[in-house]
């Protein structure tokens, strides 16, 4: 320590730049890392059969086949538009759905009083403990007795209670400035009204933050809409891309360039609205 | 007073209003299903949910003395050890690494959190196929043969475990952005009168800094980042199933709880009162481990 402040200031500056450089080589390297998968996506799903199976392999594909999308949405056994489609519709409504019941629970929680307000809010946080992944089996008894397999209810619906979301959403307003409710209050509005007129409209963030994490959980999400969706109709994008990877052999440039349209609509919502993603994720680490 | 206890009620209609339906699909598609396990669990119900056979705690002895079900908390566990300090060490430094850039801190922040739009598929796909595919054209058996070395079949070799490395590095990949961004975070709320105070009292900027500030500073985002990462090993599925399962099912080794849980319910035999006495062996296991940690680290505490 002594000596170090014995040296020059310029010395010292050089030292200082030089672990700076050092550290600055090793981000940009770690970066490139990071992208590689993602570059091996696009360069396979272009590559035609014989360049990606090729002993000498190369960084760049000897010529870029756009053709391989339209071979893609063409072949009678890779049912790919289907897909999208179900994925799609998952996805929108579950997160519609999520958004809306978890925030008008958690605002209920944070501002309406009332007298088993905190066992009810106990009896919610209860299921924390047991994570929805361990409980497929017991959920896949209950909606299979409902009929529901391999139908877009059985999807969707029981995903849509997310303690993780209501407990965020409760931690939000009642952090939420009462002055503003007060004063619609003093304008004859109900609690029904100001929630949707006053809160709704000024808390706009919170709802992007909860809904893109999970737009992107319900789109990428796979032991659920493989245990549920079992009829080839029923496939999202993820059962579908499973399958020809552990089953039915189908050929690598379109299964790679399946699994990257697969990711476009992330790659623009992450695009976007990467703030709110952001501000999600912190409120889901932090809170949990 | 009458009017007093009419706007009482009404509070009450309201909370139910706005609580109630979600109160309702939780309670039915958490609580019933698992009350509903419990009671499959103590009979035999082979493809069926409405069984008629009790058979008492034979589903859980089954259970507990089923090698390949002690061999999947086994499996966990092994996974655990490698994830846990490898994710929370790479998360930690991207973390450290990014906050001092003087710039293009949103640009790096970007590149290392994209890996959380991809899905465990596709990562997976893109590890067993291209990565880590077992012949010559997979990128890290090319590397290999640069170097003059032999090929390695990553996934089918269990002597050394190659599939270990395969296994960890996906999910490394897929979640060291996120923990990151909750590193960054906790290091934006650390004072910077600590640093001030720390570099008047002659404490070494580096090492002595780290050790003795920021990672104290740091130990609620620790603790919630370990919770989280174990909790998330623990419901490991997607990367393992489609890294190692093919056309003939799934290789006898690297099967964690949840690969192991769908083969026994949902694959040929459909043993529901098997599997479900395996769900509720887990929930519980996962109930109690969440809270110790919990209690261990002083959290749940009321936080209003």
């Amino acid at each position: 320590m002594r000596s170090r402040q014995q040296h020059p200031r310029d010395v010292r500056d050089a030292l200082v730049g030089v672990g700076r450089a050092v550290r600055l080589i090793l981000l940009i390297a770690l970066a490139l890392l990071f992208l590689i998968p993602f570059y091996l996506l696009v360069r396979n799903g272009l590559s035609s059969e014989a360049d990606i199976t090729s002993p000498g392999w190369t960084f760049f594909p000897a010529e870029l086949h756009w053709s391989n999308i339209g071979e893609l949405f063409d072949d009678p056994n890779v049912p790919m538009a289907h897909a999208l489609l179900n994925s799609s519709l998952i996805a929108v409504l579950t997160t519609l759905g999520t958004v809306l019941l978890a925030s008008l629970a958690g605002y209920g929680l944070a501002r309406i009083p009332y007298r088993y307000a905190d066992a009810v809010f106990y009896w919610i946080l209860g299921t924390l403990m047991v994570p929805a992944a361990v409980t497929f089996v017991p959920s896949f008894v209950l909606v299979s007795s409902l009929g529901w397999v391999s139908t877009l209810r059985g999807l969707v619906v029981p995903t849509l209670f997310s303690a993780v979301a209501a407990f965020i959403f409760r931690q939000y307003f009642l952090g939420f400035p009462k002055e503003l409710e007060d004063a619609a209050r003093v304008d004859g509005l109900g609690y029904w009204r100001t929630y949707w007129l006053v809160v709704v409209p000024n808390a706009r963030p919170v709802f992007a933050a909860v809904g893109t994490i999970v737009f992107i959980g319900a789109w990428n999400a796979f032991l659920w809409p493989l245990v549920i969706g079992q009829d080839r109709e029923a496939w999202t994008v993820q059962v579908a891309l499973s399958t020809f990877t552990t089953a039915q052999s189908v050929n690598l440039h379109e299964l790679f360039v399946a699994a990257a349209v697969s990711i476009v609509p992330l790659l623009v919502v992450f695009l976007f609205l990467q703030r709110y993603i952001v501000a999600g994720v912190e409120r889901t680490g932090i809170d949990d | 007073m009458p009017g007093r206890s009419r706007e009482r009620r009404n509070r009450t209609l309201w909370f139910w209003i706005f609580v109630g339906p979600f109160v309702l699909g939780l309670t039915l598609f958490t609580y019933v299903p698992l009350a509903w396990s419990a009671y499959l669990s103590f009979f035999d119900a082979h493809n069926t949910v409405s069984p008629t056979r009790f058979v008492g705690l034979d589903n859980y002895t089954a259970m507990l003395r089923d090698d390949a079900f002690t061999g999947s908390l086994v499996t966990f566990l092994v996974f655990t050890a490698f994830i846990v300090p490898a994710t929370y060490v790479l998360s930690l430094s991207l973390a450290l690494m990014v906050n001092r850039l003087p710039r293009a801190q949103a640009f790096f922040r970007s590149v290392f959190f994209l890996p959380v739009a991809c899905s465990y598929v596709v990562a997976a796909l893109i590890w067993k196929m291209s990565i880590f595919n077992g012949v010559r054209f997979g990128l890290a058996n090319t590397v290999l043969g640069w170097f003059g070395a032999d090929q390695i079949a990553w996934l089918s070799t269990t002597d050394p475990p190659w599939y270990w490395l395969v296994i960890v590095t996906v999910r490394l990949w897929l979640q060291a952005g996120f923990y990151m961004v909750l590193f960054l975070a906790g290091l934006q709320r650390i004072s910077p009168r600590l640093y001030e105070a720390a570099a008047v009292d002659g404490a070494r900027p580096g090492w002595e800094v780290f050790r003795h500030i920021t990672l104290p500073q740091l130990r609620a985002t620790s603790v919630a980042v370990v919770l989280l990462l174990v909790v998330n090993a623990f419901q490991a599925f997607d990367e393992f199933y489609n890294l190692l399962a093919d056309s003939r099912g799934y290789p006898p080794y690297a099967r964690p709880p949840l690969v192991y849980l769908y083969y026994t319910a949902l694959g040929q035999g459909q043993d529901l009162g098997l599997g479900s006495a395996g769900a509720v062996i887990l929930a519980l296991i996962i109930a109690v481990v969440t809270v110790v940690q919990a209690r261990w680290f002083g959290l749940g505490r009321k936080e209003d």
